[in-house]
């Protein structure tokens, strides 16, 4: 595995609309996210955030508009080749459940015949920080933490350059979120990746991103620093959002200071 | 013991043959099922229909469903100019594939529907093409489930495919029907035991393959299925080809029947022919399998075809239904009509020999002024039947009740005096040995039933095989066939068909 690379590449959504029939899921959408930026979506259910990110891997094809990865236009081509090169983990997972740990990872390198999948795995089981011996472990025999590991380097090994994650940490306890966000944050730096991450919880959103777009009915509401939100510049409401986690900070600090 | 030792000697061909069914249908199944499996896991409209179709077909009972593809291929078969044969492997092929369409095809769909999302999700987000998913992610997460469908579709196909005895296909259903006919219990005990065990057995070993593929173990799986092909292989051994051409005879199912083809096979292996019997052949498909050539030779009866087949409603004397029949069979099938072998076998009203003396009952006319106190029994279909009808017609004749029995206890039924009249056949061996009065039909309403001897177009012009089989003409009396018939019906000291043949074969000096 390198060390870094020189930077991920861009992502820029260009009119792009998702319609059901009857609902509107994503609302004539234009936006460029840098290559080398985590950038979090964070908006309630239903406010078309995780159907704007499947659109870039085309797990969802969008009604109207398009979606260019660097100079490249996701819908030139097979999107199975596309998905290859992107790198995909969601909250449930779905790590296959008649392959050990270490076929789950290699799952990539075996679809485009790739080499050297037993010291690729032990690579990718490093850079999460399981033991190597857990390659011939079945997926059942793992923890909901240690399985979403292993889905984050099932989605590395391909190398790819941008990262989609859709809640990957929403079925986790707090503490083992709280550890793999970090572990995310730090993979995204050494390996210069760029990360669009789907989130309901803005302090996540907030201690993790570099820039956090918010959404509500189908379109961004507001696209902000961290720094920014938390001064009060996202908007109505991105205030709303960012009161939650700044007021559990204040009364927090409140029993700390009383105590 | 030794009777049923006996006829486990009977099995091994037919298990051969029951076994290249029975394989070949469940084989068909899964190459129809499975593809329709994975089209249905996709479309749910599809799944609706083909689930139902298959729902469908299991409330058809087997013996319908192979009967129907009787009229269907024959059909098929003119309207392509002929070549589909109507009899034997290729209705029992289909009926029976169809009959195993619905588990494989139901655990198949259940299983690929019932795939968490989040692992269909996965494959999608990590770029497998739609075959790379279903090989590598579908396919071995369903294949327990769909190898627990196959199980039940093998053990159902070989359970069924006894039934394939009816439309003329060997199985190990021959024994089993032989055995009701004649009433020989070993006879139908070893049939029913092989099928038992040879479902058994298939049964297990695929069971073997389910657990070796739930398990992940690829050497238990390939075990299991070197075993089934090693004993595959072993119970085909009566099939691999021997190069020559065999006479098939074909019977129907009852002991006369079988009998009389024991005699001609007898005749024509003594002149050096190699011989197969086809037994239990449904009454109206007899002539369809001969005419069609899937059976060389058999014996019908003139009423029989003049009824049954022709629909005829007038009821001429019995040489002039003899001709009709002979010129209708030769002009329409191309079937030769050698010659009759001297008996009837036509229906006749019979009562308890002291009972008719007692109500001095001589003739059908008799029977008219006191009918209404009397019960009639009869066989299963009599009372459907063209001379049932006649017989009305002709007499005013009714019965105080009717019901219908199957022959042996039609029989019964007379004898303990829960009936008093029944429709006995003429040439059955019971009218003389339960001491019944046949009663006389002076207007002639019943038919002639003579026996007669049949043969395919194959043979129209055969002199050698006309030549063995001319002996038989005219040499068989009534009374002989009774007593014959009467060595295989009655319940103490009973004898096999082929013991009967040989004791007729000696008693007309064949």
């Amino acid at each position: 595995m390198p060390a870094s690379r020189v930077s991920g590449p861009s992502v820029a959504f260009d009119r792009v609309s998702k319609r059901y029939p009857g609902a509107v899921a994503v609302d004539d959408i234009s936006v460029e996210i840098a290559g080398g930026s985590f950038v979090a979506l964070v908006g309630a259910s239903g406010s078309g955030k995780s159907t704007l990110l499947k659109m870039v891997n085309r797990l969802i094809e969008p009604s109207a508009g398009g979606i260019r990865i660097g100079d490249a236009d996701v819908a030139a081509g097979d999107a199975h080749l596309l998905r290859r090169r992107i790198g995909y983990v969601f909250q449930n997972i779905g790590l296959f459940p008649h392959m050990n740990v270490g076929e789950n990872i290699a799952i990539g390198l075996r679809l485009t015949g790739g080499k050297d999948r037993a010291g690729r795995v032990a690579d990718l089981l490093d850079l999460v920080d399981l033991p190597r011996d857990f390659a011939g472990r079945m997926p059942d025999a793992l923890s909901g933490g240690q399985r979403q590991r292993v889905g984050v380097a099932r989605a590395l090994a391909l190398e790819p350059g941008l990262m989609l994650m859709d809640e990957p940490f929403g079925a986790l306890d707090p503490v083992t979120r709280d550890q793999l966000g970090i572990a995310i944050r730090a993979l995204h730096d050494r390996l210069g990746l760029t990360t669009i991450m789907v989130t309901h919880d803005m302090a996540e959103a907030l201690i993790l991103a570099d820039r956090v777009l918010v959404m509500a009915g189908g379109r961004i509401v507001a696209d902000a620093t961290p720094q920014a939100l938390l001064a009060g510049e996202g908007g109505a409401e991105a205030d709303a959002l960012v009161a939650v986690p700044r007021e559990q900070a204040r009364r927090l600090r409140e029993i700390g200071g009383g105590g | 013991m030794s009777a049923f030792l006996d006829a486990m000697g009977r099995v091994p061909p037919l298990l051969a043959q029951h076994l290249v069914l029975a394989f070949s249908a469940l084989l068909l199944g899964i190459v129809i099922s499975l593809p329709l499996a994975i089209v249905s896991a996709r479309r749910p409209g599809v799944a609706r229909f083909a689930l139902g179709f298959a729902s469908l077909i299991q409330t058809i009972p087997t013996l319908a469903l192979l009967a129907l593809f009787y009229p269907l291929l024959l059909s098929l078969s003119a309207l392509v100019g002929g070549g589909i044969p109507a009899l034997g492997f290729l209705p029992s092929l289909l009926a029976l594939t169809l009959y195993g369409l619905l588990p494989i095809l139901r655990n198949a769909v259940t299983g690929l529907t019932g795939i968490d999302p989040a692992v269909i999700e996965a494959a999608d987000g990590v770029g497998m093409t739609a075959w790379q998913k279903l090989r590598l992610v579908e396919a071995p997460l369903v294949a327990p489930v769909v190898m627990a469908g196959i199980r039940t579709a093998a053990v159902w196909t070989i359970g069924a495919a006894t039934l394939s005895t009816t439309v003329g296909q060997p199985s190990l259903g021959d024994m089993i029907f032989a055995g009701l006919q004649t009433q020989n219990w070993a006879l139908v005990l070893a049939g029913c035991f092989s099928a038992a065990a040879l479902a058994l057995a298939v049964d297990a070993l695929l069971g073997l393959v389910e657990r070796g593929i739930a398990r992940r173990r690829r050497g238990a799986v390939w075990g299991a299925l070197v075993v089934l092909a090693i004993g595959a292989g072993v119970a085909l051994a009566p099939m691999w080809p021997s190069g020559e051409t065999r006479v098939v005879i074909g019977a129907k199912g009852f002991s006369e029947q079988y009998i009389l083809a024991r005699v001609i096979g007898h005749r024509l292996e003594a002149a050096g022919y190699r011989v197969a019997y086809r037994e239990g052949l449904g009454s109206g498909i007899a002539l369809g399998a001969l005419s069609g050539g899937d059976i060389d030779v058999y014996v019908d009866y003139t009423g029989t075809i003049w009824a049954d087949t022709m629909k005829r409603t007038d009821v001429p004397p019995r040489a002039a239904i003899y001709a009709g029949v002979r010129d209708w069979a030769a002009s329409t099938r191309g079937v030769t009509l050698l010659g009759g072998l001297g008996f009837e076998n036509a229906y006749a009203f019979a009562m308890r020999g002291d009972d008719a003396a007692r109500r001095g009952v001589k003739t059908i006319a008799d029977l008219v002024p006191i009918a209404p106190k009397l019960r009639l029994a009869t066989d299963i279909e009599f009372l459907d039947r063209p001379e049932w009808a006649a017989v009305k017609r002709a007499y005013g004749l009714e019965f105080g009740s009717a019901h219908p029995y199957q022959p042996t206890f039609m029989y019964r039924a007379l004898e303990s005096g829960a009936a008093d009249v029944i429709p006995a056949f003429s040439s059955d061996g019971r009218i003389a040995a339960d001491k019944l009065a046949v009663l006389g039909d002076p207007k002639g309403a019943i038919p002639g039933y003579d026996a007669i001897l049949l043969l395919s177009p194959e043979h129209a012009k055969d002199a050698r095989f006309q030549a063995v089989l001319k002996p038989l003409i005219g040499r068989i009396s009534v009374e002989t066939m009774r007593e014959a018939n009467y060595l295989v019906d009655r319940d103490a000291d009973k004898k096999s068909p082929e013991e009967a043949a040989r004791w007729l074969e000696k008693k007309v000096g064949l």
